[in-house]
C-alpha cells in the first residue's frame, strides 16, 4: 500500500446521497481475478451512455457529457467530495480500488458506510468525514471556483481551502499510523502471534466443536 | 455495572487482544469464502510467501458468478469461468473445503453455512460479502469484509476492529395473517434508514422475531446491512439449537451437552444497556413493496407512490425525484398498479425451503400473468433444490409458468446471465434496489417472495392476503 502523507488537488463533486458501490463500479467488472485496471469503469453506469463489460475497448464508448467526471474542469481530480452514506452496499474492495486506480486519494463526506470507509484504509485512500455545514459550504466553493483544489494534510489531520481556511478532522490513531507509513496490517498482526495462539488453545478447549 | 448485551457477550469471548484506544484484535471461527472477493487475497497470500492460519475454519462455493441454466455445458463466460476455476485452484493450493460447482452442497454461501452447521451459535463469522450479516440469525457476531481483510484472516485467524455501539430493534406483538420477516426487516429499514445502523451491531428481538423460524430470522439478519450496521443478530433458543442439531458441521454427540449449556448464555443480560432502542408494533407491519432505489424507499402494498412535494428536507426531496425518474414511476401511484415484466424469486435473503414453499403455495393451480417476459425461481443451494424437488415445488412452479433454475445468486446482482434490460421492471426478493443493481437500467422493488409469486400471477403488484387460495 502507497504512504499517505500530504496531498494538494482537483475536488469533484457528486452531489447525491447513498452512492453505492455497485454505482461506483459495477458487478460485471468483478469478475476480474486482478486489483488493478477498475478505473477506466469507475461509475461506468453513469459515465457511459452504453453498457460496459470487462475487456471492452473504452476509449470508443459514447460518454454521457453531464456526468461530473466528463466535465473538463474536474479532469485530474484526486479529491472527491460527497455526500452522505457514501460507499454504502456491497462490501466489494473493487470499489476504493477503482477510485484509487482513476486517481482519487482523498474522499471527503459527512458519513460513510463502515466497510467501504475500512476498505479504503487498507489500500491509502483517505476518507475525511466533515459535518454537513462544512460539506455544503465546500459544494458551493467548488461550484464557484473552476480549478477549485484542497490541500490535505494526514500528520496534521487539516484541510485547507484556497482562501487559507483550515478544517481540522478527526481519524483514528492506528489507522492514520499505517496510512502515514503505508503499512498492511498483516504483518502488524503477525507481531501478536503469541497472543493469537494463546486464545487459540483456550478456544480449543472451550469448544472443541469449532475444530476438526 | 450493566450487564452485557449479546454483542457485548460475543464480542468480550472473541478478543485475542485491545489497545487502550480500543483497536482489537478479534479472532475468527469460520470463514466463509466465495470467488469474487477472494482471488487478489490468494494473490497477496502467495506474494507474500504465507499460508492460511487454520484451514479447517475455511468453506468454500462459487455463487456470484455460477450461471443457474443448465451446468453440463460449463460456464460459457470465459471470464466468469477462469474467476471459478481460480478459486477451485487456491482451494486445491492451500488444501481449503470446496464445495465445487457439481457438488450438491454447492450453493451462496449464506444458505450453506447454516444449512451444513457450518454456522454455529457463538461463533464469528465473517466473508467477504456484505450479507453476512444473515448468520447472526444463530446468535453470532457475523459481518463482510472487504478482500485485504479476506487476506488478512486467512493469514492471521483475526482482524483488527473497534468495537460497535449496540442498537436492540424490538419487534413487538404479533405479525398480521401473510407478513413474513422481509417484510418485517423492510419496514424497519423504512423506519431508521439505510444509514441508521452505521456504526452498530444491531440485535432484532420481541416476540415477533422470536416467532419467526430460524430462515425467517437469516432474513432479518441479511438486511442489517441495508439499514448500515455490519452486523444483525438474534439471541439464540429452542428454535436455534433445533435447527443445528444433526448437522454436518454441529458438535458430535459427545460435545452436543456442553455446547447447549455455552450457547444458552447467548443473549442480552435483562439490565444491559443499548446505546440506541427502536420499537415497533408488529400489528402495524404490512405487506411491503420497496418504490425507489434505496431499501429505505419502501411503503405498504396498499399504499401509494409517495410524492416528493411532501418532503421538507432538500436533499431527500431530490433523491426522491430522482429515484421516480429512474424507477419510472409517477408520485401518488397506487402501489397495486404498478406492473411487472420479470419476477426474481432466490437471492441470499430469500432462497431457503421455506421461502421456496411460500411461493409455491401462491403459485399453485395458478399461471405467470401474460406480460410477464420472465419468472425465475432459483434455490438457494443444491440441498435447498433437492429438497424442493422432493415435495413436488419445481412441478408447481414449471407448471405456472416459472423458470427452475440451479443455485447460485443469480439476479440479485446479475454477474451471470440472468438480469434486467434498460427500463424493465422486476419483483426481487432479494435485498437492494439500486440503479443498475440488476442489470443497467433495470428497475428493482423489493419483495417477499409469496407477494413476488402474487405479482408474477396478477402481473402487477397485489396484496397477497387478498387472493383466495386456489383450489
Amino acid at each position: 500500500m502507497d504512504a499517505f502523507t500530504n496531498l494538494t488537488g482537483i475536488v469533484m463533486p457528486l452531489d447525491r446521497a447513498n452512492v453505492d458501490t455497485d454505482a461506483i463500479i459495477p458487478k460485471q467488472f468483478l469478475k476480474s481475478i486482478k486489483r488493478s485496471g477498475f478505473g477506466v469503469n469507475l461509475f461506468d453506469d453513469w459515465r457511459y451512455l452504453d453498457t460496459g463489460e470487462p475487456g471492452m475497448d473504452n476509449s470508443g464508448r459514447p460518454i454521457n457529457e453531464d456526468f461530473v467526471l466528463n466535465k473538463p474542469r474536474y479532469q485530474g481530480a484526486q479529491i472527491l467530495l460527497a455526500r452522505k452514506n457514501f460507499g454504502c452496499g456491497s462490501s466489494r474492495e473493487h470499489a476504493p480500488w477503482a477510485l484509487l486506480d482513476y486517481g482519487f486519494r482523498v474522499v471527503i463526506a459527512p458519513s460513510y458506510a463502515d466497510i467501504f470507509f475500512n476498505n479504503c484504509f487498507k489500500n491509502g485512500i483517505l476518507p475525511i468525514i466533515l459535518d454537513e455545514a462544512m460539506i455544503d459550504q465546500l459544494f458551493k466553493e467548488v461550484d464557484a471556483n473552476e480549478g477549485y483544489e484542497l490541500n490535505v494534510d494526514l500528520e496534521a489531520q487539516t484541510v485547507t481551502t484556497p482562501s487559507g481556511e483550515v478544517i481540522g478532522f478527526d481519524v483514528d490513531e492506528f489507522r492514520k499510523h499505517c496510512l502515514l507509513n503505508g503499512l498492511d496490517d498483516i504483518g502488524l498482526t503477525l507481531q501478536h502471534t503469541d497472543d493469537i495462539h494463546a486464545y487459540e488453545e483456550k478456544r480449543r478447549q472451550n469448544a472443541p466443536w469449532l475444530f476438526r | 455495572m450493566a450487564g452485557k448485551t449479546l454483542y457485548d457477550k460475543l464480542w468480550d469471548n472473541h478478543l485475542v487482544r485491545i489497545d487502550d484506544d480500543g483497536t482489537a484484535l478479534l479472532y475468527i471461527d469460520r470463514h466463509l469464502v466465495h470467488e469474487v472477493t477472494s482471488p487478489q487475497a490468494f494473490e497477496g497470500l502467495r506474494d507474500a510467501g504465507r499460508k492460511p492460519w487454520r484451514v479447517d475454519s475455511i468453506v468454500a462455493t462459487p455463487d456470484h458468478n455460477v450461471p443457474t441454466t443448465d451446468r453440463k455445458a460449463g460456464i460459457t463466460d470465459p471470464v466468469a469461468r477462469l474467476q471459478v476455476e481460480t478459486l477451485d485452484q487456491n482451494c486445491v493450493d492451500f488444501g481449503l473445503t470446496e464445495f465445487t460447482i457439481d457438488d450438491i452442497r454447492q450453493g451462496i454461501v449464506h444458505v450453506i453455512g447454516p444449512e451444513q452447521g457450518a454456522t454455529l451459535p457463538g461463533m464469528t463469522v465473517v466473508c467477504g460479502d456484505s450479507h453476512t450479516s444473515t448468520h447472526g440469525a444463530f446468535g453470532a457476531l457475523a459481518f463482510g469484509i472487504g478482500t485485504s481483510e479476506v487476506e488478512h484472516v486467512i493469514a492471521t485467524q483475526c482482524l483488527v476492529q473497534k468495537k460497535s455501539k449496540n442498537m436492540l430493534v424490538s419487534v413487538d406483538g404479533e405479525v398480521g395473517e401473510g407478513v413474513t420477516a422481509k417484510d418485517i426487516v423492510l419496514r424497519i429499514i423504512g423506519e431508521i434508514g439505510t444509514a441508521g445502523g452505521t456504526g452498530y451491531a444491531i440485535e432484532f428481538a420481541g416476540t415477533a422475531i422470536q416467532a419467526l423460524s430460524i430462515e425467517g430470522r437469516m432474513t432479518v439478519c441479511n438486511m442489517a446491512i441495508e439499514a448500515g450496521a455490519r452486523a444483525g443478530m438474534v439471541a439464540v433458543d429452542d428454535t436455534t439449537i433445533e435447527y443445528v442439531q444433526g448437522r454436518p458441521y454441529a458438535p458430535n454427540k459427545a460435545q452436543w451437552d456442553d455446547a447447549v449449556e455455552q450457547w444458552s448464555d447467548l443473549h442480552s443480560d435483562d439490565d444491559a444497556e443499548f446505546d440506541s432502542v427502536i420499537r415497533i408494533d408488529a400489528a402495524s407491519i404490512q405487506p411491503q413493496v420497496t418504490w425507489g432505489t434505496s431499501p429505505e424507499m419502501v411503503v405498504a402494498v396498499d399504499a401509494t407512490v409517495p410524492d416528493p412535494a411532501n418532503e421538507a428536507d432538500e436533499v431527500k426531496r431530490e433523491g426522491m425525484q430522482r429515484a421516480l425518474d429512474y424507477m419510472g414511476l409517477t408520485a401518488n401511484t397506487p402501489i397495486e398498479e404498478v406492473q411487472v415484466d420479470k419476477v426474481f424469486i432466490g437471492s441470499c435473503t430469500n432462497s431457503r425451503i421455506e421461502d421456496l414453499r411460500a411461493a409455491a403455495d401462491v403459485a399453485k393451480g395458478r399461471q405467470v400473468a401474460d406480460n410477464i417476459k420472465l419468472a425465475l425461481v432459483v434455490p438457494g443451494s443444491g440441498l435447498v433444490k433437492q429438497q424442493a424437488e422432493a415435495e413436488g415445488l419445481d412441478k408447481i412452479f414449471t407448471e405456472a409458468g416459472f423458470e427452475w433454475r440451479e443455485p447460485g445468486c443469480s439476479m440479485c446482482l446479475a454477474m451471470n446471465a440472468d438480469r434486467l434490460e434498460e427500463g424493465e421492471r422486476c419483483a426481487s426478493t432479494s435485498n437492494r434496489n439500486f440503479e443498475g443493481r440488476q442489470g443497467r437500467g433495470g428497475r428493482t422493488h423489493l419483495v417477499g417472495p409469496a407477494m413476488a409469486a402474487a405479482a408474477a400471477v396478477a402481473g402487477h403488484f397485489v396484496d397477497v392476503r387478498t387472493m383466495k387460495q386456489a383450489g
